[in-house]
């Protein structure tokens, strides 16, 4: 019976159009609606999974973030996760918060608890960058498997399906691992109203990276953050006639 | 050695800006380099010094052979065994940190494909470096550009650390000259690189004729108006009129239409086509992500509100099921 670790991170809203901040320091985030990171509701779903089909003894959810990353802590133990840790970083520090520290973090938390098995989203889509989970399992000597379109759990470890550019692959890992969801690993389900009645009783412990013994000293600067550059608005052709006119006019045919 | 001579007087700092060296690890199927290589060896190029390109893999003659003829390159340090099978990222890292405690590189590079973004966050973990994803422009040896919020802005940083690890978007960097170089090539550092953590099982790719998509010129993509599986059919017959690659959108793939490696988009493949005809697709946030860098972008969506054109440069209101057939008899 394995005890896994997830990992969760609030995000601005996938359907959000972000807005660069005038003085080209960031994203504009107050105000903004943030939910769950959607590979991550993915990684709890899967988590869940596996503890209902008693694979797995405990769910433990973890966030990196500010004091409003409980609320999203909060969200996978309405989902099913058993409970949550959060570990607090905030303000300037949290802007140049790296997947390297949050991947120190959660190798730190996964040997103290004990986990078997650490599943994380793919990539946030905030920053983009789809790391923790490579350096997650580096820092644990763990095998990995990111990209995860299926997983299963045999007698020596797991089998897993991964997506890769030319098509699907199939690799065995021992246990311990850490997975990465991609997006077709299943359907997140929706958590129902007395599911997140019962996840505010559940336990939510607060930590900071220091008390794991994790140094979160900047390792980049940010120079700028703008706009990209605009698209100049295009014609619309009244039909196909018009529109191989056009290719031919472009060179294209 | 012109490192050598000047060591003696000038401060080590100074030792590293001047000494660029910048490893480029090649990814290759085990018969054939893939272009992408040629790519990232032009953000190697950029950042400056000297470009030593690393092919592993269980039969490296095919890739190495063909790095050593481009331009550019100084050296190729090939580790052919048994262990790279599958080109696992527990097997390739520690090879990987062998050539880095000998050569000493500052730079470590390779295409932002599920190969490198593979590999390359485990290497900088083991460095202890935080690694920079998917760049598209480099500004100077330790500063790059990349995009976040699925390419709704653009974030140029600094890193601060010794050495920087890399993924290249090969869609913004054009291909060095695959003739021009005779590069010497030697033996990678040896050791026991067997991995007892994970196992290559099978590969199942998808099989086509056309061009691979993140490299075609022409793309002619479909998305949820296509209905069914079938319909892309009318996509492909348009796709031979340009000789062009097949692409599709997340709600296209999520619908089974068409396998996953086809899915262009902040999570899928980036690309940037001389022409990308997107048919049936609304033009969500995380496609654009994709695709909006395409020189030529032509939309065909019965929904005069859709997204799609306000990035497309020739916009077509029509039902697809009647406008694709009409365009492909017409070309």
């Amino acid at each position: 019976m394995a005890r896994v670790l997830v990992g969760v991170k609030r995000v601005i809203d996938y359907a959000v159009k972000v807005r660069v901040k005038p003085d080209k320091t960031g994203v504009v985030t107050d105000g903004v609606k943030h939910s769950m990171n959607p590979f991550d509701e993915i990684a709890v779903e899967e988590a869940v999974k596996m503890k209902e089909k008693k694979l797995a003894s405990e769910v433990i959810a973890v966030s990196v973030g500010p004091t409003q990353s409980q609320e999203i802590i909060r969200t996978a133990l309405a989902m099913g996760a058993d409970r949550g840790i959060h570990v607090e970083v905030s303000g300037k520090d949290y802007d140049l918060l790296q997947p390297i520290h949050v991947s120190k973090i959660l190798s730190k938390l996964a040997l103290d608890e004990k986990a078997d098995l650490v599943i994380l989203g793919k990539q946030a889509i905030d920053d983009d960058s789809n790391q923790t989970a490579q350096m997650t399992a580096a820092m644990l000597d763990w095998p990995q498997g990111t990209f995860c379109n299926k997983v299963e759990k045999g007698d020596a470890g797991l089998t897993i399906v991964r997506e890769i550019d030319g098509g699907l692959e199939t690799i065995k890992t021992k246990l311990p691992a850490v997975l990465s969801a991609d997006l077709r690993l299943n359907t997140p389900r929706y958590a129902t109203l007395p599911n997140i009645m019962k996840a505010k009783k559940k336990p939510l412990k607060k930590i900071a990276p220091k008390d794991l013994g994790v140094d979160t000293a900047a390792r980049i600067e940010i120079v700028s953050v703008v706009d990209p550059p605009v698209r100049q608005a295009g014609a619309v052709v009244p039909d196909v006639d018009a529109l191989v006119a056009k290719l031919k006019e472009g060179g294209h045919v | 050695m012109f490192c050598n001579t000047v060591r003696r007087n000038v401060s080590r700092a100074n030792i590293l800006h001047r000494c660029k060296s910048t490893l480029v690890i090649a990814e290759h199927n085990n018969e054939a380099l893939n272009p992408i290589t040629l790519n990232t060896m032009a953000a190697a190029k950029k950042i400056g010094g000297d470009v030593t390109v690393l092919v592993a893999g269980t039969k490296c003659g095919p890739a190495s052979e063909t790095v050593a003829k481009v331009e550019g390159v100084a050296k190729v340090l090939v580790a052919e065994n048994a262990a790279f099978k599958g080109f696992t990222p527990e097997s390739l890292t520690p090879l990987v940190l062998a050539a880095q405690n000998q050569f000493k590189f500052t730079h470590i590079l390779a295409g932002a494909t599920a190969f490198g973004k593979n590999l390359l966050p485990r290497l900088a973990a083991k460095l202890d470096v935080s690694p920079i994803s998917e760049i598209i422009d480099v500004k100077s040896e330790d500063t790059f550009v990349r995009t976040i919020y699925a390419g709704n802005a653009i974030l140029t940083l600094r890193s601060k650390d010794p050495v920087k690890v890399i993924t290249v978007r090969g869609t913004n960097f054009a291909p060095v000259a695959a003739s021009g170089g005779s590069a010497k090539t030697e033996n990678a550092p040896s050791g026991d690189f067997a991995n007892s953590l994970s196992e290559f099982v099978s590969q199942e790719l998808t099989k086509s004729d056309r061009p691979e998509l993140t490299s075609a010129k022409v793309i002619v993509s479909g998305g949820r108006g296509l209905k069914s599986g079938d319909n892309f059919k009318l996509l492909y017959d348009l796709a031979d009129k340009f000789g062009a690659a097949v692409g599709a959108s997340r709600a296209a793939v999520d619908a089974g239409y068409v396998p996953n490696d086809l899915q262009i988009g902040q999570t899928g493949k980036i690309v940037a086509p001389e022409l990308y005809i997107a048919v049936g697709i609304s033009g969500a946030i995380q496609h654009l992500a994709g695709m909006k860098d395409s020189k030529t972008i032509v939309a065909i969506n019965k929904d005069p509100e859709a997204p799609i054109f306000q990035v497309a440069d020739v916009g077509l209101v029509a039902d697809l099921f009647k406008a694709v057939p009409e365009l492909t008899q017409k070309l």
